[in-house]
């Protein structure tokens, strides 16, 4: 199948449900099988860090956990423009069912990084670059929900959404740069992430395999989300009333 | 086709001083506020001054967006201009020029006061003043965005706030910046140089965001 | 590769960081998990739904018929 009849396939929320039923189990159990190996891995087996201890592990759920949650944000700014320039349906089933997961990452991003810090650099919290980042990223996501939630029309919301959307992503690179070249001036250079290259192998596979499990993750959450979404809008549609008229028919 | 548009909306400010005035008014009180409400030494005015300073002009420009097209929107006037102008675009953004008069200008004009009231060093005002200006056209234009798309909501208000102070955060951060650095009396520019480009990036996408903003709320009239 | 820890009571500790790694590491399953099953009862709902009401919709069609 070429890109443009894939294109013009993603424009029926039916195709979407029937394609993407073996696709939602697959993430299942890739994210179920790598989430398992990740957490046994960074909690058992990944060396101790030589200044932070075993507090360290916690980098194994708080990265992951705030990387994904701008995926979701940019997946979700992607599909605004998407319904905005193609008025794709889809796009705005998309947008809905990626804000549950994205707060719920976000809040858990913001949590286990100040859980992190505490023994590591003393406080819960720190104003810098990806803490505010990340908190300004929660903003937006309970920004998005709230507008859907004062819009009742269904056309009308999806275009709000998007739109908040696009604005949004592109705000966050703006922020996130403003906050860090602030800090350059007013606190010496703390621990960043771009410690990874100099992470002996030991250190970054069980990362990598738990970023791997939690994008999983979220694919199964947000396609398993979706599939509800559509059941919903197309529920007085005659091929989701076919999906369940069979068993009566067949008496199964 | 710009100039009329632009007369016009000015003339429909010059009348309606109110929309200008409460939102002035509102800042000096909050300013007031910060003033007597927290015993600064002179120490720590040098050092928050700057932060305290660009709040409150954030604060007040989203009072006055909260009716930057409320009442057009009422009265079927935004329903006409947009659906009849040959190029809406540049309607929003004459009123969009006129609202930035109407607060960032007249801020920019009002710094020596504010900068009195706050306790910032006379050595600071210039700075000040440049950042005002090169700062608040981004909040006038990025604000007009949430400004659109609340106008429909009776109680837009918070949302407007809650949509729209985010993307003011870094105006603050880099016009604070510049005012506690001209404060201690280093001089960078690079603040005031990166105020200029998100007013700039506002400038490309502000307008088009509000208009496409405008037309989804028009629809749910 | 081999295990960090020499008994369970030692893994269990993290080496004195044990409320911040357990704090960590137990909200993250709790959410990933909570998250999974919330959403498999959620469908599990909406599929009782529809089939009650596509029973409903036969039924409606077939005393129509007769």
């Amino acid at each position: 199948m070429s890109l443009k009849e894939l294109w013009h396939k993603l424009g029926s929320p039916r195709w979407f449900y029937q394609m993407s039923s073996p696709w939602v189990t697959a993430f299942g159990f890739a994210a179920a099988l790598l989430l398992v190996i990740g957490v046994i891995w960074g909690l058992v087996y990944a060396p101790q860090d030589y200044q932070q201890g075993n507090s360290f592990r916690i980098m194994y759920v708080h990265v992951p956990a705030a990387m994904v949650a701008q995926s979701v944000y940019i997946g979700m700014g992607v599909a605004g423009f998407v319904l905005f320039v193609w008025r794709m349906k889809l796009a705005d089933v998309a947008i809905a069912a990626c804000l549950p997961f994205g707060v719920m990452l976000t809040t858990l991003a913001l949590f286990t990084g100040g859980v992190w810090g505490r023994p590591t650099w003393g406080t819960w919290w720190e104003w810098d670059g990806r803490t505010v980042s990340t908190l300004v990223l929660l903003f937006l996501f309970i920004g998005i929900y709230a507008l859907r939630e004062a819009i009742v029309d269904v056309e009308l919301r999806g275009r709000a959404s998007a739109l908040l959307a696009m604005v949004g992503t592109i705000n966050i690179p703006v922020i996130k740069y403003s906050v860090e070249w602030w800090n350059t001036l007013h606190q010496p250079a703390s621990f960043t992430i771009s410690e990874k290259p100099t992470m002996p192998p030991e250190m970054w596979l069980p990362l990598l395999v738990m970023v791997l499990g939690i994008y999983c993750y979220a694919a199964h959450n947000i396609m398993s989300r979706m599939r509800i979404e559509i059941l919903q809008r197309e529920s007085r549609t005659q091929w989701v009333r076919n999906l369940f008229v069979v068993d009566k028919v067949s008496g199964t | 086709m710009f100039a009329p548009l632009f007369a016009r909306e000015l003339r429909v400010l010059l009348r309606n001083r109110g929309a200008v005035f409460n939102p002035m008014a509102f800042m000096f009180l909050a300013v007031m506020l910060f003033a007597v409400g927290s015993p600064l030494t002179d120490n720590s005015r040098a050092q928050f001054g700057g932060a305290i300073l660009w709040i409150i002009v954030l604060l007040t420009n989203m009072l006055s967006l909260d009716s930057l097209f409320r009442r057009d929107y009422d009265n079927g006037v935004l329903e006409q201009v947009i659906s009849t102008a040959a190029v809406p675009f540049v309607a929003v953004l004459s009123r969009m020029l006129v609202q930035w008069i109407g607060t960032g200008l007249l801020m920019t004009l009002l710094a020596p006061l504010l900068c009195l009231f706050l306790g910032l060093p006379n050595q600071a005002i210039p700075i000040t003043m440049l950042a005002l200006l090169l700062g608040t056209p981004a909040l006038s234009l990025l604000g007009a965005v949430g400004a659109a798309i609340t106008v429909g909501f009776s109680r837009g208000g918070i949302l407007l706030g809650l949509l729209v102070l985010p993307m003011f955060l870094p105006v603050l951060i880099f016009g604070a910046s510049a005012i506690s650095q001209a404060v201690a009396g280093e001089g960078s520019s690079a603040p005031l140089y990166w105020l200029a480009f998100i007013s700039m990036l506002a400038l490309t996408i502000g307008p088009f965001a509000t208009t496409a903003g405008l037309r989804i709320s028009l629809q749910m009239q | 590769m081999n295990p960090q820890f020499e008994t369970l009571n030692e893994f269990f500790a993290m080496g004195g960081h044990a409320l911040y790694v357990w704090l960590a590491y137990g909200s993250t399953i709790g959410v990933l998990l909570g998250n999974f099953f919330m959403l498999r009862s959620a469908k599990k709902r909406q599929l009782r739904e529809l089939k009650w009401s596509a029973r409903v919709a036969a039924e409606e069609l077939a005393t129509e018929n007769e």
